[in-house]
C-alpha cells in the first residue's frame, strides 16, 4: 500500500514522515519518529497509555491515523519538561512514589496535564474521573491522584 | 510500625526518589517494545480461534510469497522428542498435532514491516476438525469430559480418577471427624472463583535475534531473564550459554511475565530469515487471550467452631483449573487457606484438572486468594451465626511464632497477632456505617521466596559503588537495594546505583517474584558490601601496618578497632577507593546462593461498602490494608504495594473475569470488556505497615508485595453481607450477580 507524506508538528518541532494509511500516530510516534515514550497497552483506546495532546486537544494516539496529524500540533510526554525543567507533575509523581512499573506514567502525566491546563484547582473526585480514562495496575491511583492534587497546589502557588 | 526514618538507621526507612524516577517520568526508560535494530522484522502469529481442535493442515504458501515476508515457521521448525516441562512449553509456545485453546498460536510470520507482517498470517490457511471442549473446572473433573490429554496425569494421580485430573494431593494432620464432633457449630459451604488475569498494562514484547551457530541475543520485558533464557532454549533445543537475553524496563508483571509465551517464536523465526532480528509484540488481545491467567477454582470447605469462636477443624476440597497444562496452584491454595489459624485437626483435598483455556501463569500470591475467599468467607458466616465478632475469632485462633501451621511446618517470626492488634485500633473501625452499608473484614497469607541469587557490587575510584544485580526492578526496587547497600557501606544513597543487569553478567537469577527482590537480591548486596568493606579494611590496615583483625569500619570509612589497635585517622572509602590500583587493584564483592530466612507475611484487610438495591452495584467506601513488612526499606514502595494489590484484588472480587461463550471462545478479550479498576471507582487506600523484623534479614525483611490481593476477595463479599444481608459464595460480585441474589432473598 502506497504510503502518504504527513509534515506535523511534534513538541513544536517540523517533522516530516511516510505513514502506512493504515498506521496509527501512536505507530507512527513511535516506529518512524522514535518517540517511544508514548506507550501502547491496548490498542483500542480502553487504557490512556498512548495519551498524547493534538492541538492541545487529550487523544488517545491509538485512535487517530498517522495521515490526520497533516498539519497539526501534537504534543508527547518527550516535550512535557521544558528545557531542563521538568514539569511540576513529573517532580511530584517521583516525590509521591506514583509509579511502580512506569508504563502508564507517561499517559497519566500528558492527561493530568491536559487537566491542570484548564482547571489548577480541581477536587479529588474531578482528578479521579478525569484520569478514569488511564489505567494503572501497579499503584491503585492513590499515591497518582495525591501527586495530581499536590502539583495542581504547587502550580496555585499553594505551600505542600 | 514503620517509623520513616524514626529508626535506628540512617537511610533504611527514608523515602528518597527512586533512581529511575527521571527515565520514567520524561519517557526515557525503554521497555519491551521500544527497542529496534538494525534489519529488524516484525512478526505476527497465527492463533487458534477454536477452544479445541485437530489441525489437519497449515498451508504457509501464500504467505511465504507475499512481498517483504522473511520467515514462515510452524510447529514442523521446532524440535521434536521433548519430554516433561519442556515440552510443555514447547507445546503452548506452538501447537502441535491439536489447538488446546482459543489463541493457541499455531504459525508465526517474520516480514518487513509489522503491517507485512500481518497480512501474511491472514494468508496461512488452515484447516481445523473442531473437538468437544471443557471451559468450567466442575465439568472438566466429570468422569466424560472431553479429554485434554492422554497420560498427563503424574505418579500422584490414583487410579480410576476423571481423566484430566492430572495432579491430586492430600495432607493435613490431627483427628477431623473427633474435631468437628467437640464443636458446637459445624459448616459446609462450596465457594467458586472465576479467573483473572494480571492485567499489567504492558503487553509481551521481545526482539530476538539467532544465527545459524545457536548463537543469540534477546531484549525482552521479563520478571526474569535467566529464566527466559532457559524456557527459550529449551524449547528450541540450544545451549542456555549462547543465548544473551536482557531485560527491558517491565510495566508490570505480576507474576504473568515469569514465564515465556511468544519468546522463543523471535528466535526461531530470526534463525530461519538468516539472523535479523526479529520483534514480537503482543496486543491486548493476544494477551488475554494467549498469555498466562490465574486458574479457575471450586471449593468445598468444612470448618469447625465452638461457641466461643475456637476452631475446632477445618477440611478443603479445592478442585482447580489451570488450563490445558498441569500447574494450577491448587497446592498453595490449600496451604494458605487456613495459614491465619491455629488448626487442632485440619485435612487438605486438592484436585489440578485441565481444561480447553490458557496456560495459567503465576499472579500475585498464586492460589492464596482462592483459599482465602473460600475460608475467610466461611469463617465470617460461622461468627455471624454465632454472634461472634471476627476480629475477636481471628485473635482468639491467630497463629504465633513457634505454631504448627496448618499446612505443616512451624512458624517461625511472624506477625499475624501484631497485625490484627493493628486493625483492631485503627479508626477506620469506628465509621458510621448508613443504610445499605457493610463492613468486612478478612485476613491473608503468603510465604514469601527466596530462590537463586547472584549480586556483584563494585566500588569505583571515586569511592561511589555500583551494585549488578539480576532481579528486573518492577516496583521500586532499585531504590530499596540502593538504602541498604548505602547503610551498610556507610555512603549516600545517591552515591550508590543499582543496576539490572543481562545474563552474560552475573550467576543465575531467579525472576523477581515470590516477593523476593528486596529480600533475596537486597540480603545478597548486603553480603556483597561487607565483602567489599573487608577488603578496604585490610586495605586500611596494610596502609596502617596493623592487624587486618583491627581495624573496624564506621560511617564509611575504615578505623583502628581501639585503643590498642594504634592512633591513626579514619580512612574514608573515598580515600581508599581513589588508592586501590596501588593497593591491589579493583575493590569488589559479590555473593551467590539461595538466602536463608525468608519471612512470611500477614495481613489483614477491613473494607466498607455501599451496595445500591436497585442496581447491585458495590461501591467501595472505605479501604483499609494492614499487613507485616518485617521492615519497610522504603515505606512509600512498600504503601504501594499493599495498595496496588489490594487494588487488584477488589478488581477480581467485584469485576473481572474471563467469560467464555458456548463455543470456548474468550468473548472479553479488551480491556473495555475485561475492566480493570479505574481511579473513578476507588477511594484512597489506607495502609498500616506493621513492622515485626524479619530475624533472617538484615534488616529485616519480609517480602510485601503478594500478600495484599488475598484478603480483598472475601472481605468484600463480608462486607457485602454486612451491608445488605446477602451472601456471595462465587465471583465475580458484579451488579447482575449481586442484583441476583436480592432478588432471591426477597
Amino acid at each position: 500500500m502506497s504510503k502518504t507524506h504527513v509534515t506535523t508538528k511534534v513538541n513544536g518541532d517540523t517533522v516530516e514522515f511516510l505513514a502506512d494509511p493504515r498506521a496509527s500516530l501512536l505507530d507512527c510516534l513511535r516506529d518512524n519518529l522514535g518517540l517511544t515514550g508514548t506507550k501502547e497497552g491496548c490498542g483500542t483506546g480502553d487504557c490512556g497509555a498512548c495519551s498524547v495532546t493534538l492541538d492541545g486537544t487529550l487523544v488517545c494516539s491509538c485512535l487517530v491515523l498517522g495521515v490526520e496529524a497533516e498539519g497539526r500540533e501534537i504534543g508527547t510526554i518527550e516535550g512535557m519538561a521544558e528545557d531542563k525543567e521538568l514539569h511540576p507533575l513529573q517532580r511530584k509523581f517521583i516525590e509521591h512514589a506514583a509509579l511502580q512499573c512506569g508504563f502508564c506514567t507517561p499517559g497519566f502525566l500528558v492527561a493530568a496535564k491536559a487537566l491542570l491546563d484548564q482547571n489548577q484547582n480541581p477536587t479529588e473526585e474531578e482528578v479521579r474521573y478525569w484520569l478514569a480514562g488511564n489505567l494503572c495496575r501497579c499503584t491503585g491511583y492513590d499515591k497518582i491522584i495525591r501527586a495530581v492534587m499536590d502539583a495542581a497546589a504547587e502550580l496555585r502557588g499553594e505551600a505542600a | 510500625m514503620a517509623k520513616d526514618g524514626l529508626t535506628e538507621f540512617r537511610l533504611v526507612g527514608t523515602r528518597p526518589d527512586r533512581p529511575d524516577g527521571l527515565d520514567k517520568v520524561t519517557g526515557r526508560a525503554r521497555y519491551g517494545a521500544d527497542i529496534s535494530a538494525p534489519g529488524m522484522l516484525w512478526a505476527a502469529v497465527v492463533r487458534s480461534p477454536h477452544a479445541h481442535a485437530r489441525i489437519v493442515k497449515i498451508d504457509t504458501s501464500k504467505a511465504e510469497a507475499l512481498d517483504g515476508v522473511k520467515a514462515v515457521i510452524t510447529r514442523a521448525d521446532f524440535p521434536e522428542g521433548l519430554t516433561g516441562e519442556a515440552w510443555n512449553l514447547q507445546e503452548n509456545t506452538m501447537a502441535g498435532d491439536r489447538a488446546l485453546y482459543d489463541g493457541h498460536a499455531v504459525a508465526a510470520v517474520a516480514a518487513t514491516s509489522a503491517f507485512v507482517a500481518q497480512d501474511a498470517a491472514r494468508l496461512i490457511e488452515v484447516e481445523y476438525e473442531v473437538l468437544p471442549h471443557v471451559i468450567d473446572v466442575d465439568d472438566a473433573i466429570k468422569p466424560d469430559a472431553p479429554v485434554i490429554r492422554e497420560g498427563a496425569a503424574d505418579a500422584t494421580v490414583p487410579e480410576g480418577m476423571p481423566p484430566n485430573v492430572v495432579r491430586y494431593m492430600e495432607f493435613g494432620h490431627g483427628d477431623v471427624e473427633a474435631g468437628f464432633g467437640a464443636a458446637d457449630l459445624v459448616m459446609e459451604k462450596t465457594y467458586k472463583t472465576e479467573a483473572t488475569h494480571q492485567g499489567y498494562i504492558e503487553p509481551h514484547a521481545c526482539m530476538g535475534q539467532m544465527g545459524e551457530d545457536g548463537r543469540g541475543e534477546m531484549w525482552v520485558c521479563t520478571q526474569g531473564h535467566w529464566f527466559i533464557r532457559k524456557m527459550c532454549t529449551d524449547v528450541l533445543g540450544l545451549d542456555p550459554a549462547q543465548l544473551r537475553v536482557t531485560p527491558s524496563e517491565i510495566g508490570g508483571g505480576f507474576g504473568g511475565k515469569t514465564t515465556i509465551f511468544m519468546e522463543p517464536l523471535s528466535l526461531a523465526l530470526s534463525k530461519k530469515a538468516g539472523g535479523r532480528p526479529v520483534k514480537v509484540v503482543m496486543t491486548r488481545s493476544e494477551v488475554l487471550r494467549a498469555t498466562g491467567p490465574t486458574a479457575s477454582a471450586s471449593m468445598d470447605v468444612k470448618i469447625g467452631m465452638t461457641k466461643d469462636g475456637q476452631i475446632t477443624a477445618g477440611r478443603a476440597e479445592f478442585r482447580m483449573q489451570g488450563g490445558a497444562f498441569p500447574g494450577a496452584p491448587v497446592d498453595f491454595a490449600l496451604m494458605c487457606g487456613f495459614a491465619a489459624y491455629k488448626m487442632p485437626a485440619v485435612e487438605h483435598i486438592g484436585y489440578d484438572v485441565l481444561a480447553n483455556r490458557p496456560r495459567a501463569a503465576a499472579y500475585r500470591a498464586p492460589g492464596s486468594p482462592m483459599g482465602a475467599f473460600a475460608v475467610e468467607s466461611l469463617v465470617d458466616e460461622m461468627c455471624r451465626e454465632l454472634g461472634l465478632d471476627p476480629l475477636e475469632v481471628r485473635l482468639k485462633n491467630a497463629v504465633h511464632e513457634g505454631d504448627k501451621a496448618s499446612y505443616g511446618p512451624k512458624f517461625g517470626s511472624i506477625g499475624l497477632e501484631e497485625v490484627l492488634q493493628a486493625t483492631k485500633a485503627h479508626p477506620n473501625l469506628l465509621a458510621e456505617l448508613g443504610p445499605n452499608q457493610g463492613r468486612g473484614m478478612a485476613s491473608g497469607y503468603w510465604f514469601n521466596h527466596s530462590g537463586d541469587t547472584s549480586v556483584s557490587l563494585a566500588i569505583s575510584e571515586d569511592g561511589t559503588a555500583q551494585v549488578s544485580v539480576g532481579t528486573p526492578d518492577i516496583g521500586g526496587s532499585r531504590a530499596s537495594i540502593a538504602l541498604m547497600t548505602a547503610e551498610t557501606l556507610g555512603i549516600d544513597y545517591e552515591d550508590v546505583r543499582v543496576n539490572v543487569v543481562e545474563t552474560g553478567a552475573l550467576g543465575v537469577n531467579e525472576p523477581t517474584h515470590g516477593s523476593r527482590a528486596t529480600f533475596a537480591s537486597g540480603k545478597a548486596a548486603v553480603m556483597a558490601a561487607e565483602q567489599a568493606i573487608g577488603e578496604m579494611c585490610r586495605r586500611a590496615a596494610a596502609k596502617w601496618g596493623i592487624d587486618p583483625e583491627a581495624v573496624e569500619w564506621v560511617d564509611g570509612a575504615a578505623q583502628p578497632a581501639g585503643p590498642n589497635a594504634g592512633k591513626f585517622p579514619p580512612m574514608t572509602i573515598a580515600e581508599i577507593a581513589a588508592k586501590m590500583s596501588s593497593t591491589g587493584g579493583p575493590i569488589a564483592g559479590h555473593h551467590e546462593s539461595v538466602p536463608e530466612g525468608v519471612g512470611a507475611s500477614f495481613g489483614t484487610h477491613v473494607v466498607d461498602v455501599e451496595v445500591d438495591p436497585e442496581t447491585g452495584r458495590t461501591t467501595i467506601l472505605r479501604y483499609l490494608v494492614v499487613q507485616d513488612a518485617g521492615r519497610a526499606i522504603h515505606p512509600a514502595y512498600v504503601e504501594g504495594q499493599y495498595q496496588g494489590g489490594a487494588v487488584q484484588g477488589i478488581g477480581w472480587a467485584l469485576n473481572e473475569a474471563y467469560i467464555y461463550g458456548e463455543d470456548g471462545r474468550l468473548q472479553n478479550t479488551v480491556f473495555l470488556d475485561y475492566r480493570i479498576p479505574v481511579a473513578s471507582d476507588l477511594p484512597m487506600i489506607d495502609t498500616v505497615i506493621v513492622e515485626v523484623p524479619n530475624p533472617g534479614h538484615p534488616y529485616g525483611v519480609r517480602g510485601v508485595g503478594e500478600t495484599g490481593i488475598t484478603p480483598p476477595l472475601p472481605a468484600i463479599a463480608n462486607a457485602i453481607h454486612d451491608a445488605v444481608g446477602v451472601r456471595l459464595r462465587s465471583l465475580p460480585m458484579s451488579p447482575p450477580a449481586v442484583l441476583a441474589a436480592l432478588k432471591a432473598k426477597e
